[in-house]
């Protein structure tokens, strides 16, 4: 079991051993549930449920960097760092995208419809040799990240969500979009990408969440 | 039950390795085919009631788990936790004060393991808790407030009540703003610690009101959770 300044994250206080049958006394006497079609409970991770809502979720208050001030950074182990203001960012090649989002709280959303630049348009004007990425953002929030989960199409710097400007309780002006993993790594406020050459735990990484976070091997938390 | 709507639920879990104020559990309900519901519930009760752990779940008109929770379980059923989860939102007596403990609805939770946690240690870290609730019926925990709260030292709790008071209520009777918050709060220069916990508009009120009024936002720690809605 995995610890954290001397206190231990998380048991199992049950377990299933091995696959296959539920044993009997894991039943929930009298607990039917509610079901979903099959195509919908097809596209939810073990665990998930289906959220008709946005939710809000933060670790704080909701920075708020005007404009003109704004702009995001890749930096680290690159052989020149590159900045981009708001304007600039704008400017680049953008890409509207339908996604499913899963929160490690259990809820998902689907067909979330988002607007930003590719994270491999902003990577392609930089050289690095590093394997891993650090998102960092306004308030201080961070969280890591292979590069390969943010490259090949699998990430986005997003700035609007269904049609509108990118609300701040959501991670406006810009945030992070990975929709492979748990959307803790989705970095709200994001400002930026660190390369580094050693992987290092973000922010919830460190307080006892999983170091990937894949939903559909349910990674939410250290040692899962 | 503590309210109409809203039902604590002690568990025997014998080999609990203990937990801090703040945390929460997973729970997982499992269907006789197979079918599974997992959601997180903040612990209720302190670390110094191991190995009793209490959640409080609020019944939610739509919810899928919450019903079976506070309907249906009876003494005796079994339910399959996991945890304790989360190290960010929590609070010890050796982390000092003073304390702001801002609540709306069923965001009180979290903040009664704190308040508990600091009497069983009969700590005397300055705390006042501001506690929004629709009515008086549905004020979680009240008892406990009127009997044990009064008696505390360095503890206050003050209440607001936003759709109905009773007759005779002199205390606050609207939603949190920022004149509310800065007739609550510890003054910034104390740094204050303070928790905030709810639904998402009451806690982006409160946090907001909270940095405006000088509060260092490192120490502004946030827990959203309740019925969502809409946008």
């Amino acid at each position: 079991m995995d610890q954290t300044d001397g206190v231990p994250l998380e048991q199992e206080r049950s377990g299933l051993l091995g696959g296959g049958k539920v044993p009997e006394s894991f039943i929930s006497r009298a607990f039917h549930g509610r079901r979903q079609s099959n195509d919908v409970s097809a596209r939810l991770p073990p665990g998930q449920y289906l959220e008709r809502g946005f939710p809000v979720l933060s670790a704080g208050p909701t920075p708020h960097t005007p404009l003109e001030r704004w702009d995001f950074s890749i930096l680290g182990s690159v052989a020149q760092p590159k900045r981009w203001t708001w304007n600039e960012l704008r400017a680049l090649p953008h890409e509207s995208i339908t996604v499913d989002i899963h929160c490690v709280t259990k809820w998902s959303k689907l067909d979330t419809h988002w607007e930003g630049v590719s994270v491999d348009t902003l990577l392609a004007q930089i050289e690095s040799e590093a394997d891993y990425v650090i998102a960092f953002c306004d308030g201080g929030y961070t969280t890591n990240l292979p590069r390969d989960e943010v490259t090949g199409g699998k990430a986005w710097i997003a700035y609007a969500y269904d049609g509108e400007p990118l609300p701040p309780e959501h991670g406006g002006p810009a945030r992070l979009l990975v929709p492979r993993l748990y959307f803790w790594k989705s970095a709200k406020w994001v400002r930026g990408l660190r390369l580094v050459d050693t992987d290092e735990p973000g922010f919830w990484e460190t307080l006892g969440y999983h170091n990937l976070g894949d939903p559909w091997k349910e990674q939410r938390y250290a040692g899962d | 039950m503590e309210t109409p709507r809203a039902r604590s639920l002690t568990l025997m879990v014998p080999d609990w390795p203990g937990h801090r104020p703040g945390q929460h559990v997973d729970v997982r309900l499992t269907a006789e085919d197979g079918y599974r519901a997992e959601r997180s519930y903040s612990i209720a009760s302190p670390p110094e009631e191991n190995p009793r752990v209490t959640i409080t779940v609020e019944r939610l008109d739509d919810g899928e788990v919450s019903p079976y929770l506070v309907d249906e379980v009876h003494g005796g059923d079994r339910l399959e936790l996991r945890g304790p989860i989360g190290g960010y939102f929590v609070w010890e007596a050796s982390m000092g004060g003073p304390l702001l403990l801002v609540g709306g609805g069923s965001g009180i939770v979290p903040l009664m393991a704190m308040l508990r946690h600091r009497r069983a240690r009969a700590s005397t870290v300055p705390t006042r808790l501001l506690y929004s609730s629709r009515s008086q019926d549905e004020v979680i925990y009240h008892n406990e407030f009127d009997d044990v709260a009064a008696r505390e030292t360095g503890l206050k709790v003050i209440y607001t009540l936003t759709r109905r008071q009773p007759s005779g209520w002199t205390g606050y009777g609207r939603r949190i703003d920022s004149d509310l918050l800065r007739d609550v709060a510890w003054p910034a220069q104390d740094r204050p610690l303070a928790y905030i916990c709810g639904p998402t508009q009451f806690v982006e009120t409160a946090a907001t009101g909270l940095a405006a009024l000088g509060y260092d936002p490192t120490l502004i720690k946030t827990e959203r959770f309740g019925p969502t809605g809409g946008e």
